[in-house]
């Protein structure tokens, strides 16, 4: 278990109760999450948090959270050109600028709700 | 048969807190309270160096402290105890951080109208207390130098939310391979706007320069009301 992905979970058990509840659902088979890869959140210790805290929910038991991966890729100002941002970090490979900005890929998002 | 239905959502996990977050600040800033959010690694000296800054200008402002911790009450005492501002413990039951929310029940249990400034000291933690807004008006951080003055690359997150970096223990600067000017050029890379200040909580070096930085925020906050 880890704190921070609890957290988190809480949070989006937090959303999807109130778009249950907007839409007169009673159950929730399943819950997709955009997760970026540079997020901080880690996709297979937020399930295991999300299996432990959904159960406990009517709404949620036996409810799966898919999560979708972002690719990260960042922008650089410099020579206008795109580059993975897990392998290069904040300096482009291209022209060895450090101008650059993440275009995505810090995304914890919820996608959509199965019901 | 039961019907399969997908209901699209596509909404950031951390919208809701950015909204309370928004509100609290708004409230803070029509009752002229300023807030502001210290963060920091567990051990880099949050609460020694809030001692100091306090002591230095609690007579020129009214301060309050917030100390959120997973769980204990030491630092809310040692607070109370070390400068006689009062001073409360937000215990966040096992969260790493503290989001606008549970800034919002301390903030309802001091009284606004005795109060100028809330130093909010926010959990021990690099990662999550950057994602959660809390609602402060302007987020600092304590950098101390036996962390390293590589972390800026390593934590981005938080030195792009911190308006001011304090750089403490800079008395055992000569026994680590801590670059200052390394440090400053690493955190200036994520964030050019960054403020930069080095300290020694312990010996009291560079606690003028804060306190100086401190009060100057908080007027230039009162006369934006």
């Amino acid at each position: 278990m880890n704190m921070h992905e609890l957290g988190i979970v809480f949070y989006i058990i937090r959303d999807v109760k109130q778009v249950a509840e907007d839409n007169h659902v009673d159950h929730i088979s399943t819950v997709v999450m955009d997760i970026g890869e540079v997020s901080t959140v880690v996709p297979h210790l937020l399930t295991d948090c999300w299996r432990w805290a959904a159960d406990k929910e009517p709404l949620l038991q036996g409810c799966e959270l898919q999560c979708n991966t972002i690719p990260a890729v960042t922008w650089c100002d410099e020579c206008k050109r795109e580059y993975e941002t897990v392998k290069y970090g904040k300096t482009c490979p291209h022209c060895n600028s450090d101008n650059t900005w993440l275009l995505h890929g810090n995304e914890v998002e919820i996608n959509s709700i199965v019901v | 048969m039961n019907e399969v239905k997908v209901i699209e959502i596509k909404k950031s996990v951390f919208a809701e807190n950015e909204k309370d977050a928004d509100a609290l600040r708004q409230e803070l800033k029509s009752k002229g309270v300023f807030l502001l959010n210290l963060m920091s690694s567990p051990g880099s000296g949050k609460t020694t160096t809030l001692i100091q800054l306090i002591n230095k200008i609690k007579d020129k402002v009214r301060i309050a402290v917030m100390e959120a911790d997973i769980d204990s009450d030491v630092d809310a005492v040692k607070i109370k105890k070390a400068t006689g501002v009062p001073s409360i413990q937000l215990h966040t039951g096992g969260m790493c951080h503290l989001d606008a929310e549970m800034t919002r029940q301390g903030i309802d249990n001091l009284d606004l109208n005795e109060v100028d400034l809330v130093i909010l000291e926010n959990v021990g933690n690099l990662v999550c207390p950057a994602e959660f807004d809390t609602g402060s008006c302007r987020n600092a951080m304590i950098l101390s130098v036996p962390e390293g003055d590589d972390k800026p690359l390593k934590y981005p997150l938080m030195f792009t939310v911190c308006d001011l970096v304090i750089v403490n223990k800079t008395d055992v600067m000569p026994y680590f391979d801590f670059d200052l000017e390394r440090c400053k050029t690493n955190i200036h890379q994520r964030n050019p706007k960054a403020e930069v200040i080095p300290i020694s909580a312990k010996t009291g070096d560079g606690i003028d320069r804060l306190a100086t930085w401190l009060l100057q925020e908080v007027n230039v906050d009162k006369l934006r009301c």
